[in-house]
Parts: structure tokens; C-alpha cells; sequence
């Protein structure tokens, strides 16, 4: 199949031996479970247990507060012992309102869990409604519901599902290992949502440094005729989902459109597999693999971890620490976010979990830049990546949104190459939280505004009023006064 | 392990960098002239070596007096210093004074560089400031051109002349090839353009140990390869026409892209990061621009040689070429069907 060319890219080290060997391994239950409420983009869920309930394993715990959320399950049967607040995955540490669970150790499934014989013969809004149900986000570590994406046949004319299983990541070997050791499964998901969605074609793109995942969904895509499996280069960031389609169909999403603008949606293979075990099984999505991986990890591997499993049992089980870690990150080493510490629990977004040596992360002190255009080179969006860091910098915060700031999609491709060690992405995402806060203020000095003037309406309408039945009551009575003179 | 590591905290990602960094980029520069420079030596003796060092001497040492004293150090590994020396050093001709080449070389990083605000603030190419300072000042002893004198060792009087003393300029005066050229209408055979055994600057004869050190440095990924690409292009071609109209008149395109500082300006000058286009589409005009003014100042202008007068032009074009260049950003443009 003809590929297309996207600008720009990097070829950073892969690293992925560490980890690629290594089978999905179920990791043992914890003594103590940790479920945030929210794991999602869109609003938390609600809790609909109380402390001291006994659950069963796939329990709904929190349904979802709206069409953007999604619900939140009990990984494993247990007691609910306490409903507050948790530091949240998340660089900044903050708390968020978290669902504590002690696991009863017998990992029994609710009654109410029951699959569908062909899910193939249900409408593709019941395969959505379930998807939904079952609490399924976008597991490539967007955590978009994807029952919204599996909706959009409804306001878009698609023709195209495109799998995303480039895992253009360093480190990260969850989604190869997953497509190797449940290739069938996999592909069993692929073709609900192709049927949830309505398309003719689904393309499957694997990076070339995973023959052994290219190969077990070929033989696995056999059954359906739709299905290709796509070859792609090792090129980061492959899996940006409109650079995927822009490789894979030649056609590039609007800026800031949807790759449904174009026809095509694309879903991570993780997810393909959970809406497997939703439809199939009526299981909601209560676990997911992660790779945990890194110089400082004395055994990487790849693990099935029940939500809400606090990451440092994940790095007891896989040996503890070799050495003392520089760098602590959920993700990968390009896009992924510094960790506060390791109490803080897995949630659906928890592709990897990496323990960096110094070595490894090779941090350098910042030099002047040279205006070597490395980053120009790099951008796959076509940015001036140099530029923009030294408007940002000096807090021209327009200018940079002028250069194209908001299509800017944080790769990191530019800080990678910068000879100089210019902390590119850390100024755009600075300026992107700048521009929204501004944005806030502004939004609010103009609600407050209306809301002020509303108030003076009402205020005044109120008084009008008041004088009215002021006046009226006198002419009532002058009425009344003049009739009582009359008779007398 | 600490649960509140503060290294835990801070980095912000990609955590993973590649390994080339301004400093080695700097040393492979170097690396790449370094065949030249032997070469420059080899055929204008020990001298040609001293003119070279004072240059250096006199970019670093500004370098180091003008940074502030906690900077010093990195400042100085950072090796730009001693590229813009080195440059301007090979750029000088061999019987220039030392102390010239000295004062060129201060007047490189301090006017060239410091003055705009360091390393990556400069408008213009820092060598070639301090080589238009000295032919500005000194228009007699930048333009006197010594022929080989066969004894390596043999260090000319002119070379060791006092500062502000009245010098000396009797040694063997050779003309260059431009001039030869220009003034009396004469070629020189190509293969010493070639090899380098003619007169001219100390680091400019030797094209072909010239275009190595430039294949080596764009193998290296360290210069973008379509700013030399588009200079020598458009050289050949405006050259080209030219000679297609007067072939008596006009050099040939072959004498034109050896002759002269072209090839030192086009790989090792305008390709300086810092006052070239940033853009790909930029890097060709660039390109073209410096062609063009080096073929226009050859052919029409009052010197033989022009490369560094058009560099230092376009270096001025640059941030207008930056700002109407900039690649299309992804999904722009594209409309919603």
C-alpha cells in the first residue's frame, strides 16, 4: 500500500528490547485499591456507593455525570473504605475525589455482567450505549470517551477506521505485546467498532519495529476482508492520530478539525480490545496493560494492573528499583508527564510506567540558541518552534498564538533535536495555559458584566413595579375615599 | 526510595535528547577546516599559521574579557569564539601584520557578536564584520597578496610589522586569480584552483579540501546542505549566461565556483546558523540572493571578489526572508467538506 509523507520527525533510540519480551503478566491483586472519579477528559463521575458497601468486580461504582464521562467500575470484589480525596495521577499531585476499595482477595464478577452472543446483530447506537456503559476511554492516553467517537456516524460521513498501533513511544511495549498475545481479541473489537461506525475500510498501522504484531494481526485479520494491515516506518510521532491518517490515506485533517472532517476515526488497539471484552463479555473496563520499563527498573515487563493499583506495588513486583531513579514519568519519555510520587494510583490512561536512570534522561544545561533550525526541521506541524520560545519568553503570548501556537501538538520533536536543550515544549505549554487562563478572565469579566446588568434590569424592574402598585393602590384608594364621600 | 523526590519534579518532557549539542557541532566545524587550514599553511609557510592564531587569539580573547566572570567558562567551551577566529583568520591574506589580525578578531566578537547580545542575537556574520573592519581600515595590507616563498619557515617582515607603524609591503606581491581576471583579463588552469596553489586568502585556495570538509560537516547533519547547494548553483548559472553571451569577456562557471572565497563563504560563512533563514524555502533564496551579489560584484563591481559583501547582505535579508517563509502549518488552509 502507497504511504504518505508527512514533514518533519525524529528518530529517537527506541528502547523497546528492554520491555518487548517480556509477556503480559496479571498482577496480583493489592492490599488497598485507589479509583479516582475522574480518569477521563470530561466531567467526574458520581458516586453511587457508600462506605462500608461490599461490591463485586465490574460494579458499577460511579456512573457517568453527562454525555462527556464516563463511568467507573470496581476492579475487583471488595469494601468500599472510603469515598474522599486522593492525590490524582497527575504532575501537579493535587488531590481529586478518589473511591478507596479493599479487595476481598476472591475476585468474583458481579451477576449482572453478561455478554452479547453477536454483537454484530445489535443497532450501532446499542454498541455506543454499551461501550459507554462499560467505561471505555481512548487507552492510547488521550482518555477521550469513546462512545463519543463511536457516535460521530451520526454527524459525519466516514469511510475509514484507522487502528493506531504505531506506539511511536520509546520504552513502551503495552500495545505491541497486546496485539501479539491477543491479536484475535483485538481485531474481534476492531470490526464491533467498524460496524459501530459504518465504514467500508479499516486500516490497522503498525510501526516496522514490531514485525512479530504486524504479523499476528495479519493472520488474525484474515477473517475480514476489510482489514489491511499497514507497514509504517519508525518515525515519531507516527501515532499522532492526524499525522496516522495523513500517512495512511494521504489526506490531512483541517487545523483543529477531527479526523472525522475527513471520514476516518481512529481508536487505539488497547480500546479495540476492551470493547471486545464489553460486547463479548458485558466485562467493563476495569484493568488495562501497562509497560513498566527503564534503566532503573530492575525486571521491566508488561502488566495487566487492576484500575487504581498504587504504582509502587507495580514497581515492587517488577523488583524494585536497580538503581535510584533521576526521572519518575507516566507515559513515555517524549510526551509523558513527570510523577509527584509513587502512592498515586494506575488509571485508564496508564500506558507506561518508566524509571529513568540519569544516563538515560540525559538532562543538559540550557545554552543560547543558534538558530540552528533543527526544530524547524523536526516540526511535523510545520511551526517555527524557535521563534515561538522566544516570543513565549519574553511574554508576547499573541505573537506566539499567531505562529500557530494552538496547532501545536506537543510532541516534543523540537526539544528533542535542540542541540541547544531549550526547554521548547515546557514555553508552549506555558503559553498554552497563559492564553486559556487569559481566555477565563476575560470570559468571566464579561459574564459578570452581563450578570451586573441583568441585575440592574431586575432591579429597576422591580422598582417600576413597586411605583405601579404604589400608584395604583392610591387611586384605589382616592377611588374608594371619593366614592365613600359620594355616598354619605 | 523518597516519595517526594524533588528531582521527581522538575523536567519537563521529551525526557530523551539527542546526542549532538551546539559545543560538538562547533568542533566538527572545526574538524572540517582543519584540512584546509594545514593545507593554507602548507603553501604560505609558518606565517600563514601565525596570522591564523592572532586571529583566534583575538576572538577568544574578547570572548573571555567581555563575559561576565561566571560565564567565562562556558562561554569559551561553547567553541563559537574560536570558529569566528578561525574563520576570519583563513579569510585574511597571508602577509597581513599580526597585529591586524589580532585587532580583527576583537573587532569580530565584539562588534560582530557581544554587542548584539552574544551568541544567537548577531544580524550579521561575525567573521566577516571583522574581515569588512579590516578592509574598511586597512584597504592596502588586505589587498596585497604575497606569492609562495618556498621556505616554510621563512616569515615575511610585513607579517611581524609594529602596530601603527607604517609597514612594509615589499615582499613578492602576486595577484589573485579574480584579480588577474578582472584587471588583465587572464584565466588561471583550474586544476591549481583546484588543489589550491595560487595566490589569495590563507584558507581560501584549496577548493577541493574546502568542498570535503563541507561534504563531512552535511554528512554530520551539522549545516544545512541547501544554502552551499543554492550559492554555488546560482554562481554556475548567472556565471553561465554570462559567458554564454561573452565567453571572452566573462569567466567560465568552473573558474568562477573555485576562484576566490566563494567556497569558503558558501559552506563555511553564510551557513552560520545564527544569520541564515531558518526555513527550508528560505535557505534557497538565501541561497540565490548570495549567488546573485557575488556574481554582480565580481563582474560589475569596483573589487575582483564579493562573497563577503553579498553574505553580509543577505545576513540583513534574513529575518524579511524568515518572516514570508515560514512552512504551511499542518491543516491549514485545508477546508472542512
Amino acid at each position: 500500500m502507497r504511504l504518505f509523507k508527512i514533514r518533519g520527525g525524529v528518530h529517537p533510540e527506541d528502547r523497546k528490547l528492554l520491555s518487548a519480551a517480556e509477556p503480559i503478566a496479571d498482577l496480583p491483586l493489592p492490599p488497598l485499591l485507589h479509583i479516582p472519579l475522574q480518569q477521563h477528559i470530561g466531567a467526574p463521575a458520581t458516586p453511587a456507593v457508600r462506605r462500608g458497601e461490599q461490591v463485586a468486580k465490574g460494579q458499577l461504582l460511579a456512573p457517568n455525570q453527562g454525555q462527556l464521562s464516563a463511568p467507573v467500575h470496581a476492579p475487583t470484589s471488595g469494601r468500599i473504605v472510603g469515598i474522599g480525596s486522593f492525590p490524582a495521577h497527575h504532575a501537579s499531585g493535587l488531590n481529586v475525589r478518589t473511591i478507596s476499595l479493599q479487595p476481598d482477595g476472591e475476585d468474583r464478577w458481579s451477576n449482572a455482567i453478561e455478554g452479547i452472543a453477536d454483537p454484530f446483530a445489535l443497532a450501532p447506537a446499542e454498541i455506543a450505549a454499551r461501550v459507554s456503559a462499560a467505561g471505555i476511554v481512548g487507552m492510547g492516553g488521550a482518555t477521550f470517551p469513546s462512545a463519543v467517537k463511536l457516535n460521530l456516524r451520526e454527524r459525519y460521513r466516514l469511510h475509514t477506521l484507522v487502528i493506531n498501533g504505531a506506539e511511536c513511544e520509546p520504552y513502551l511495549t503495552c500495545d505491541d505485546r497486546l496485539m501479539r498475545e491477543q491479536a484475535a481479541a483485538v481485531v474481534d473489537g476492531v470490526r464491533i467498532m467498524a460496524h459501530a461506525l459504518g465504514v467500508t475500510r479499516i486500516l490497522i498501522g503498525i510501526e516496522n519495529n514490531k514485525p512479530d504484531a504486524q504479523a499476528a494481526m495479519e493472520q488474525a485479520a484474515r477473517l475480514d476482508d476489510r482489514i489491511r494491515v499497514v507497514h509504517l516506518p519508525t518515525r515519531y510521532p507516527m501515532g499522532s492520530e492526524k499525522h496516522l491518517v495523513q500517512t495512511l490515506i494521504g489526506r490531512e485533517t483541517p487545523a483543529r478539525g477531527l479526523t472525522a472532517d475527513v471520514g476516518v476515526v481512529v481508536h487505539n488497539p488497547a480500546t479495540a480490545f476492551a470493547v471486545h471484552e464489553a460486547l463479548r463479555y458485558g466485562r467493563p473496563l476495569v484493568s488495562r496493560v501497562m509497560t513498566v520499563s527503564g534503566g532503573a527498573i530492575r525486571r521491566p515487563g508488561n502488566l495487566r494492573v487492576p484500575l487504581g493499583t498504587p504504582l509502587q506495588y507495580l514497581i515492587d513486583h517488577c523488583g524494585g528499583f536497580e538503581v535510584e531513579p533521576a526521572r519518575l514519568i507516566s507515559g513515555g519519555p517524549m510526551m509523558g508527564q513527570p510523577l509527584p510520587s509513587t502512592r498515586v494510583p494506575a488509571v485508564k490512561g496508564s500506558n507506561g510506567l518508566l524509571a529513568l536512570t540519569v544516563e538515560e534522561s540525559k538532562w543538559r544545561a540550557t545554552m543560547p540558541c543558534i538558530r540552528c533550525a533543527g526544530c524547524v526541521r523536526a516540526c511535523p506541524c510545520g511551526l517555527l518552534p524557535l521563534e515561538m520560545a522566544t516570543h513565549a519568553r519574553t511574554g508576547d503570548l499573541e505573537r506566539v498564538a499567531d505562529l500557530g501556537l494552538m496547532d501545536c501538538i506537543g510532541c516534543g520533536s523540537c526539544a528533542y533535536v535542540c542541540p541547544s536543550h531549550i526547554p521548547l515544549v515546557q514555553y508552549f505549554n506555558y503559553a498554552k495555559g497563559e492564553l486559556a487562563a487569559r481566555g477565563r478572565i476575560k470570559q468571566k469579566r464579561i459574564e459578570t458584566k452581563r450578570l451586573a446588568e441583568q441585575r440592574a434590569q431586575r432591579m429597576a424592574a422591580i422598582q417600576r413595579a413597586k411605583r405601579e402598585a404604589m400608584a395604583q393602590r392610591k387611586r384605589a384608594a382616592a377611588a374608594q375615599k371619593s366614592q365613600a364621600t359620594n355616598t354619605d | 526510595m523518597k516519595l517526594q523526590d524533588p528531582k521527581l519534579l522538575v523536567q519537563p518532557a521529551p525526557l530523551l535528547k539527542q546526542p549532538l549539542t551546539t559545543a560538538k557541532a562547533m568542533g566538527d566545524v572545526a574538524f572540517a577546516l582543519a584540512p584546509a587550514t594545514l593545507a593554507g599553511v602548507w603553501f604560505f609557510g609558518l606565517g600563514a599559521l601565525l596570522i591564523v592564531s592572532a586571529g583566534i587569539a583575538g576572538a577568544v580573547l574578547t570572548e573571555w574579557v567581555f563575559s561576565p566572570s561566571g560565564q567565562r567558562r562556558a562561554k569559551l567551551l561553547d567553541g563559537s569564539g574560536l570558529i569566528t577566529g578561525l574563520l576570519l583568520g583563513l579569510s585574511l591574506p597571508p602577509g597581513l601584520p599580526l597585529w591586524m589580525a589580532f585587532l580583527g578578531g576583537v573587532v569580530s566578537i565584539g562588534l560582530g557578536k557581544l554587542i548584539w547580545g552574544g551568541l544567537g542575537y548577531n544580524l550579521f556574520n561575525p567573521a566577516l564584520v571583522g574581515r569588512a573592519f579590516l578592509l574598511a581600515t586597512f584597504p592596502v595590507a588586505m589587498t596585497t597578496w604575497n606569492a609562495h616563498t618556498g621556505d616554510f619557515f621563512a616569515v615575511q617582515a610585513s607579517i611581524l610589522a609594529t602596530p601603527f607603524l607604517q609597514a612594509t609591503y615589499d615582499g613578492m606581491s602576486a595577484a589573485t586569480p579574480l584579480g588577474t581576471m578582472k584587471f588583465e583579463g587572464q584565466s588561471t588552469p583550474l586544476w591549481d584552483l583546484v588543489i589550491g596553489k595560487t595566490s589569495g586568502c590563507i584558507g581560501e585556495t584549496s577548493g577541493l579540501l574546502l568542498v570535503l570538509g563541507g561534504i563531512y560537516l552535511v554528512l554530520r547533519r551539522d549545516l544545512d546542505w541547501r544554502i552551499p547547494a543554492s550559492i554555488l548553483l546560482s554562481v554556475a548559472a548567472f556565471s553561465l549566461v554570462l559567458f554564454l553571451i561573452d565567453p571572452a569577456g566573462y569567466p567560465d562557471p568552473l573558474f568562477s565556483l573555485f576562484s576566490g572565497g566563494l567556497l569558503l563563504g558558501a559552506i563555511y560563512m553564510a551557513t552560520d546558523p545564527v544569520t541564515s533563514p531558518i526555513t527550508p524555502k528560505g535557505a534557497w533564496i538565501f541561497g540565490v540572493g548570495v549567488g546573485l551579489l557575488v556574481v554582480l560584484i565580481r563582474v560589475f563591481g569596483g573589487f575582483p571578489e564579493g562573497v563577503m559583501y553579498a553574505i553580509l547582505l543577505m545576513n540583513a535579508a534574513t529575518p524579511l526572508i524568515d518572516r514570508y517563509t515560514q512552512p504551511r502549518v499542518f491543516g491549514k488552509g485545508i477546508k472542512t467538506p
